[in-house]
């Protein structure tokens, strides 16, 4: 990839405009408040781009797109069921407690409802993990980066660090959102091009669906598994996934999808920023309505670049290699920018990458710096300052945080096994955290020691499951099986899914018992921070099609719809 | 009052789809080759110039609606 002048130019025009926005911010950023929660003054439309973007970090975007060549139509799943269903959720029944109960984080609620020890436990363990996420990001960039360009692995690691640090130590939360929100639209503009180009070529919607037959059938499948969703998940071995509709419905659906995005801070932390209650419910209403589309913006290149692998056309488009003869999905991102996008187009589409990359980072920086200043520091260190205290606190995390980041990222570069050891340790810890916010949220009577077991109890049932069970074909160690091989499963994420809902199961069951042994915590404390005890939010001055419950309603008609049109 | 956050999108796209535009006309159809002989350095430079357009209109309005109104 040969980038010229003008794509340099474009480059640099972008991220002169990342800078000026936070040093624009700098001087509305005075309270710790500004700086962590954007002075809770944000429109709906700005927290609800910034919500899904926040999530839109490259190796989303470079991940779905092999999804998409691995695995086909499918891969929508993550959007239609795995995403969709519990946006909507978060925004008409869990946020009026988050937004309501003034909790600045999410281990705060936890603190509010339960007790410390739920809090400390869940904010250290979350701060660990934005870390690594972070420095995984900065990782996977700066390999990118000197696969594409040549640019030298330690300069692209400081560039990108320095940038991120300057913009968010000026502008704090508000200054991620606003980037988050630019890079929305850059990623838009940038790759969706990439498919209307990619389709054109290989022949429209009709080529593109003669080409994955063909692929379907000559992996051994029905001729229509790369082109459906729920059709081919009657049984692991009708699709490439290896996935049946149970796992794939209770796994993902439930217990996967809601666990990230009603519980993780990264996302809800854009919602506390909004402007009053029904902006913060509107929040992932909002984002859901891009979200839904994202398939054909992410997951289609993948899919064209797969048929036109395997069946031919579409220029000569042809994914390379790995070293051990798989077909490296991870490059089709890249391939069709090279293939597809003159110069210009290429700077812009190099742009957004970067971008997303940056944001990526960004999303998970400002989270652990109101993590680590709310819930480790102001909670266990120093816990009666003046508002200033926790601001520079918050500065200086937030630099501490990106040098963290970058450790990170070296660590990963020098064992590329910790990578995976990480993601297996975090899926543990995040499998169980929905059974405890929805007892917490629903049910009067969990109690803190409840929480706190429950938790302990999901992870260790997560390990124990992983320990215990293996993928076909997979030798025992990382992969599972490392205790004793009891049952094997079609394919690494049919044991994933089942090993989040074994995880949930046990905290629900844990957490239910251990609370039914202990005693709940009086009714007064628990207001406005248990369903049965709070208000019903009437939202007054709202026409009726703002309302949350309307605007959930048409979301998840809208999310039918699309499962029908691609069963 | 803080930011409007339409201004610096408005900007930017602005000036990216002028810049885009601009080198999409001048390169000519040398250029176009990669991308199946379509422009689109030139056609997707003034399709992000008119988002740009669009949203320093919304910035300018909502600007003008909050001076003529009460002032945050």
């Amino acid at each position: 990839m040969h980038p010229r002048a003008i794509d340099w130019v474009i480059m640099g025009v972008y991220f002169a405009f990342v800078l000026g926005i936070g040093a624009a911010l700098k001087r509305t950023t005075r309270t710790s408040t500004d700086f962590f929660l954007s002075g809770r003054s944000i429109p709906a439309w700005i927290t609800g781009l910034a919500f899904i973007s926040a999530n839109l970090g490259a190796q989303e975007v470079i991940g779905m797109a092999a999804s998409g060549a691995k695995y086909g139509m499918a891969t929508s799943q993550f959007y239609w069921i795995g995403a969709i269903p519990a946006m909507v959720f978060l925004g008409v029944f869990m946020m009026p407690f988050y937004y309501g109960s003034r909790a600045r984080s999410v281990p705060e609620y936890l603190r509010l409802r339960f007790d410390e020890k739920t809090r400390t436990l869940n904010a250290v363990s979350f701060a660990i993990m934005t870390v690594f996420s972070s420095g995984i990001s900065l990782y996977a960039m700066a390999l990118l980066l000197k696969l594409l360009l040549g640019w030298d692995f330690g300069t692209s690691v400081a560039l990108s660090a320095l940038i991120v640090l300057v913009y968010i130590f000026l502008g704090g939360l508000t200054s991620a959102i606003y980037n988050e929100v630019l890079q929305f639209f850059l990623i838009v503009f940038g790759f969706a091009p990439l498919t209307l180009l990619g389709l054109r070529d290989i022949g429209g919607w009709h080529g593109l669906v003669a080409g994955l037959e063909t692929v379907s059938v000559s992996r051994g499948f029905s001729p229509h598994a790369w082109l459906s969703t729920w059709s081919v998940m009657g049984s692991p071995k009708d699709n490439p996934m290896g996935v049946e509709w149970l796992g794939m419905v209770m796994g993902l659906g439930f217990v996967l999808s809601f666990g990230y995005w009603c519980t993780d801070f990264l996302v809800v932390q854009r919602a506390l920023a909004a402007d009053s209650m029904d902006a913060a419910r509107r929040t992932p209403l909002i984002a859901a309505v891009p979200k839904m589309l994202f398939p054909f913006l992410v997951i289609l290149p993948g899919m064209i670049a797969i048929a036109a692998t395997v069946h031919g056309g579409a220029g000569g488009l042809h994914l390379p290699h790995k070293a051990d003869g798989s077909l490296n999905y991870d490059m089709v991102i890249p391939l069709m920018l090279g293939r597809y996008f003159p110069s210009g187009m290429l700077g812009l589409g190099l742009t957004a990458l970067m971008a997303s990359f940056m944001t990526g980072m960004a999303g998970n920086v400002t989270a652990f710096n109101t993590v680590w200043t709310y819930d480790i520091y102001q909670a266990h260190i120093v816990p009666r300052a003046s508002d200033h205290h926790y601001l520079v606190v918050g500065r200086i995390a937030t630099a501490a945080g990106i040098g963290l980041s970058i450790g990170a990222a070296y660590l990963t570069s020098r064992f590329s096994d910790i990578m995976d050891l990480l993601q297996l340790l975090f899926a543990f810890v995040n499998a169980p955290l929905f059974a405890t916010f929805l007892l917490g949220m629903f049910w009067k009577r969990a109690s803190g020691h409840g929480a706190f077991a429950g938790l302990i109890g999901g992870t260790a049932a997560a390990a124990l499951h992983q320990g215990l069970t293996i993928p076909t074909g997979a030798q025992p160690g990382i992969k599972g099986g490392w205790i004793a091989v009891l049952h094997h499963y079609p394919s690494l994420m049919a044991q994933n899914l089942w090993t989040a809902i074994w995880a949930f199961t046990a905290c629900f069951l844990v957490t239910v018992l251990v609370s039914l042994a202990t005693r709940a915590r009086e009714e007064r404390a628990l207001v406005g921070l248990v369903y049965s005890l709070t208000q019903r939010q009437r939202s007054a001055g709202q026409p009726w099609y703002a309302r949350p419950a309307v605007l959930g309603a048409f979301v998840l008609l809208g999310a039918l719809a699309l499962n029908l049109l691609f069963w | 009052m803080r930011l409007d956050i339409r201004l610096p999108i408005g900007a930017l796209f602005a000036v990216l789809g002028t810049l885009l535009a601009g080198y999409g006309l001048a390169g000519g159809p040398a250029l176009a080759q990669r991308s199946l002989g379509l422009d689109i350095d030139l056609w997707w430079g003034l399709v992000m110039l008119a988002f740009g357009a669009l949203m320093l209109w919304l910035a300018w309005r909502a600007g003008r609606r909050s001076r003529g109104g009460p002032s945050q």
